[in-house]
């Protein structure tokens, strides 16, 4: 079954960056909710703040978001803020390297839109 | 007689092969499947007198009219009610819900006065309370569950008082599948306060029970034709005929009127006041014939089949390793619906590799997350299952449970 491919499942299995950073920048407690996932990431930025350094995931979710999660917070390590903001669907999907339905779409998107609302309430 | 095998030969959907595997529908708890019936009733309008009613003298409007009407006496039969002018045709349940909310609400909610429901309602039974609570400064009270997901009662005394105006309960959870005994409940309801007029949210209910309205003593049910192999877009609000006859429209507009000048407006009676503008006149004559073919099921028949084929499916899934199951323990207390979490797999992920077997379940909070903050789960899985449902099924379920498990759970 495509969907539950080796690659997606080692990542739901063992994700990247699952955890709470100690000394966050953002610390977004109140996390992202749809349909039974819910994810929440604190970020440490870089000292002159326009740069992700470090960032982390937790909650639960269903194996798409939560290998999504673990992919997007690699990728967006190190990047520029504003590029972060600048992400579209078309990455996670690359990202995963799948192909989704509309509804498991949303799953794989809560990551970014998680990460992206925090970095904005961060911005304002 | 009461023959599933025969019984699946009416629905087109479950004789047709998907990516060439049957369908394994265990959803009807969302909407249930329409046998061939239904679908030519439907049909049947619109190839033999498709035309508008109460406008035409023309026979052919005239004809349309009657079977509406028909099918009103069809539907008020089919609930105990003697009275068809009691029963009011709206899109579907949530539609009566808003439609009892904002009418009623509207005109008889008074600031400091209250409204109670529960925390297992759909999510239909709790926003449009909400929203008039919000517009008229009323408080909206909420009714617990204990142990397995029952109603706590014991407190109901404490939560209704003289200023309670009404009580919005569900008869059958569509989660937990808990069936509450709404009949003792509105008693003490009304014992406690005469006054609290009592809404019951039947859409789990109706299409699987024998439903009396005269017995049980509520002033409003509500119900969707599409859970009950109607169409999609009926539904029905039943009210008491005094209450009805208080509350102000709903929608305004054509049908609803008996006279409109131009600086007022002479309502028609009930029902037609609450029936704005042309309703969905296939729609009702297929509920009609929904209800035909449940009459001659026989509703005693369904729930007893019901009861087997859940009691079945209790204990095969209760066999699967790291299984919880909600709601009651026993198949005569819960509708036809089992939600459940498997350990270690979220419910989109099982509802998705099942779907690779064509074996169509519900994942998510099924429209009631409040019920699901209460159970501290994010989401559920939910079967459910109906008069066409064997067996077979239930082991097709059970083995793809166990295949998902084999796929998302790692020994590490
Ligand atoms: C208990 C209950 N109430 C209300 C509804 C709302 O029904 P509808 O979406 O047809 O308005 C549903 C179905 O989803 C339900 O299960």
């Amino acid at each position: 079954m495509d969907l539950y491919r080796d690659f997606i499942l080692t990542h739901y299995h063992h994700p990247h960056n699952f955890g709470h950073l100690s000394d966050p920048d953002i610390d977004d407690k109140k996390g992202n909710p749809f349909c039974g996932d819910q994810i929440s990431v604190t970020i440490k930025l870089t000292s002159n703040k326009k740069k992700v350094e470090k960032i982390n995931f937790e909650g639960t979710g269903c194996a798409i978001s939560i290998a999504s999660a673990s992919l997007l917070t690699d990728y967006v390590t190190g990047k520029d803020i504003i590029s972060i903001m600048d992400l579209k669907k078309e990455k996670v999907i690359e990202l995963l390297g799948i192909t989704l339905s509309p509804t498991r779409l949303k799953c794989a998107l809560l990551p970014l839109e998680t990460i992206q609302v925090s970095l904005l309430s961060h911005l304002r | 007689m009461f023959d599933v095998q025969k019984i699946r030969q009416d629905f087109p959907i479950i004789n047709k092969k998907i990516n060439g595997k049957p369908l394994v529908y265990l959803d009807s708890t969302a909407s249930s499947l329409k046998p061939h019936q239904v679908i030519s009733a439907e049909n049947k309008y619109y190839e033999d007198y498709g035309v508008n009613i109460f406008r035409g003298v023309y026979s052919l409007s005239e004809t349309a009219t009657e079977k509406y009407e028909e099918a009103r006496k069809i539907v008020a039969g089919f609930i105990g009610s003697s009275d068809e002018r009691e029963v009011v045709f709206t899109r579907n349940a949530t539609e009566a819900v808003n439609l009892a909310a904002s009418s009623w609400g509207r005109s008889s909610l008074n600031q400091g006065e209250n409204l109670v429901s529960t925390v297992m309602e759909h999510h239909a039974n709790i926003v449009p309370w909400q929203e008039i609570c919000r517009e008229k400064k009323a408080e909206l009270r909420f009714i617990d569950i204990v142990n397995l997901g029952q109603l706590d009662l014991d407190n109901l005394a404490q939560l209704i008082d003289q200023k309670t105006r009404l009580v919005a309960l569900t008869y059958v959870s569509n989660v937990l599948g808990t069936i509450n005994p709404v009949k003792n409940i509105i008693n003490n309801i009304k014992s406690i306060n005469s006054r609290t007029l009592i809404l019951l949210d039947a859409a789990q209910a109706v299409p699987h029970l024998k439903v009396n309205v005269a017995d049980l003593g509520a002033d409003f049910i509500v119900f969707s034709g599409h859970k009950m192999l109607a169409p999609t877009g009926i539904g029905v609000l039943w009210g008491k005929y005094d209450v009805l006859q208080n509350m102000p429209p709903y929608q305004t507009g054509g049908e609803m009127i008996r006279e409109v000048y131009l600086d007022h407006t002479i309502y028609n009676e009930i029902p037609y006041k609450f029936e704005a503008g042309t309703p969905n006149i296939a729609g009702t004559l297929g509920l009609a014939e929904a209800v035909r073919y449940l009459t001659g099921l026989g509703m005693n028949n369904v729930r007893n089949h019901e009861i087997e084929i859940v009691d079945y499916a209790l204990n095969q899934l209760g066999k699967i390793k790291e299984i919880t199951i909600y709601g009651p323990i026993k198949a005569r207390d819960r509708g036809g619906v089992i939600a459940f979490n498997v350990k270690g797999i979220h419910p989109h992920d099982l509802a998705q590799i099942l779907d690779t077997d064509n074996i169509c379940i519900r994942s998510g909070h099924h429209c009631a997350m409040p019920l699901h903050q209460r159970l501290n789960i994010p989401a559920s899985c939910r079967a459910s299952f109906y008069i066409y449902n064997t067996r077979d099924e239930v082991d097709k379920l059970a083995e793809g449970i166990q295949k998902a498990q084999k796929i998302l759970t790692t020994k590490d």
